[in-house]
């Protein structure tokens, strides 16, 4: 069970959260120009990191307000926590646990 | 069986060699394969020593004559999700495409233990799937009768003959889960894991293929696309072509060669209870609550759960997964509440976004990939590596396997086995 802090109510269990997946991912700009390759990159490619990932929760069975993670997927620590839209902290992505 | 001289009979396991190996105490069984160090290079290497990347090497040795091949492996074989699953193998699928593939498999298993001479222990004890609702009977029969047009066993069996074949099941199930109808595939059942890889990498070792252990792949060293060989712990190892068959760590791999897949890993666990006598002998599968479970020829019951629902690399799953499963089996089993769980592990899948697996070649040149079967990856073991052979020795993919490209992200020609797949395995 990951104790996952929710910027507005704090530390809750992870049963009261949904998962969103990787964070940062941009819908191209211009819908009507993207190929076939673009729309798969945007809707399927994903880093699948083995390290620290960037992603997004929603706190579902609390203030239902989404967010932004950075947690260490061996581990599961959780690095840092900041806002939509904010850009991802400047972390050491490459560090070893 | 063609041998090709590696083997000699004496090492040959039957009943003979048994009794002569039990009057020598079994002190005397020969190494089931050899332990080489890695020659400089190799015509094709396999990166994953998992059962189906030692099922690959074994028929591209066996059924191609590609016999100058390595298998490298991070840990040990069958360390990672091939000693983790909970060994259900079945073929009932929804799709023509999955259908096929699977059903490939189903009738390699049914010649295993022979082809091989490595008893796997697949036992065809049946695989019934519940219905608890409208819409899962619905599901069931719309998949069943599509089973049965594409030539593969599929039975729906109404609550009274659910009791009958599985009399230990509360079909009422405390009231939450009850028990409306189930499809039955009586060729699907069980195998032993570890015997699975084992008896693969024997038989491949006897073709001449070597297994290297504990030697993680570092890099991959490629030169205007096409890839030259494979970095590793133990040195540079030059290879003509490099299979890539690592589940969980695909994505990993993926990175070290430059491009992207469309899979997320995440841990899926199993639990086993303390062994008892036998009270089920079939494989009781429900993909609306996420529950699974047989027993194994030591008594214990096997029970799968579901997966984390977010991207992990740790090998152990989310408390709360695993107690919405137990809480499902002992509705459905309520004999089973007083038992006690001596292990809860978890491995991790390669999840694709339409729930089929990825076989063919990818943006590098010589480099295939072999991945995405996410929490079905026991099941296909043997048909896996046959395709992904063919594949890799004439560089392009088996009728079987074109399908599941990883081109059918870009043309949307998506294999959807959300239904068929669910958890269960």
């Amino acid at each position: 069970m990951l104790l996952i802090p929710c910027p507005y109510c704090g530390e809750r269990a992870e049963s009261e959260f949904s998962y969103g997946g990787e964070a940062h991912i941009a819908r191209p700009a211009d819908p009507e120009k993207a190929s076939d390759a673009d729309w798969a990159d945007y809707l399927y490619l994903r880093t699948n990191t083995k390290g620290v990932y960037f992603e997004r929760w929603l706190h579902a069975h609390g203030c239902r307000r989404w967010f932004n993670i950075a947690r260490h997927t061996v581990s599961y620590e959780v690095l840092a926590v900041y806002e939509m839209g904010a850009p991802p902290p400047k972390l050491d992505t490459k560090r070893e646990v | 069986m063609d041998w090709g001289g590696f083997q000699s009979m004496a090492a040959r396991y039957s009943i003979f060699s048994l009794i002569r190996n039990a009057l020598a105490y079994h002190e005397d069984w020969p190494a089931a394969w050899r332990s080489p160090e890695p020659k400089p290079a190799y015509d094709v290497v396999i990166v994953g020593g998992g059962g189906h990347g030692l099922a690959t090497a074994y028929y591209l040795a066996k059924e191609l004559g590609v016999r100058n091949v390595a298998v490298i492996e991070r840990g040990w074989l069958g360390g990672g999700n091939t000693g983790r699953n909970t060994t259900i193998v079945r073929s009932n699928y929804l799709w023509d495409e999955s259908a096929a593939l699977y059903e490939h498999s189903m009738k390699l298993w049914e010649g295993l233990s022979q082809d091989l001479n490595y008893n796997v222990m697949f036992s065809q004890r049946g695989v019934l799937s519940l219905a608890h609702n409208q819409h899962d009977l619905r599901a069931q029969s719309r998949q069943s009768n599509a089973n049965r047009l594409g030539g593969i066993d599929s039975e729906l069996l109404t609550p009274a003959q659910i009791k009958a074949f599985v009399p230990i099941m509360d079909l009422r199930a405390g009231g939450r889960y009850p028990v409306l109808g189930g499809a039955l595939q009586r060729r699907g059942g069980t195998a032993r894991h570890d015997a699975v890889a084992w008896g693969y990498a024997r038989a491949a070792d006897a073709l001449g293929v070597d297994i290297i252990q504990e030697c993680p792949v570092t890099g991959f060293r490629i030169d205007n696309g096409r890839v030259q060989g494979v970095e590793t712990a133990k040195g540079f190892i030059q290879a003509g072509k490099v299979g890539i068959v690592v589940a969980g760590h695909s994505g990993v791999m993926a990175d070290l060669a430059g491009f992207r897949l469309p899979i997320i890993s995440k841990p899926l666990q199993a639990l086993v209870s303390e062994p008892v006598k036998p009270v089920l002998d079939t494989v009781i599968m429900s993909g609306a609550v996420h529950a699974y479970i047989s027993q194994s020829d030591k008594g214990e019951l096997v029970i799968g759960a579901g997966t984390d629902r977010y991207v992990g690399y740790g090998q152990r799953g989310s408390l709360p997964v695993s107690e919405d499963t137990i809480g499902a089996i002992c509705e459905l089993f309520p004999s089973f509440r007083r038992l006690r769980m001596m292990r809860l592990w978890g491995g991790i899948v390669d999840i694709c976004p339409d729930a089929s697996p990825i076989i063919g070649k990818t943006p590098v040149e010589g480099m295939y990939f072999n991945c995405g079967w996410g929490t079905g990856g026991f099941k296909s073991t043997p048909g896996s590596g046959w395709v992904f052979a063919q594949t890799i020795a004439h560089d392009r993919p088996h009728d079987l396997n074109a399908p599941f490209s990883l081109d059918r992200f870009r043309t949307g020609y998506l294999i959807d086995e959300h239904g068929a797949a669910g958890v269960a395995h």
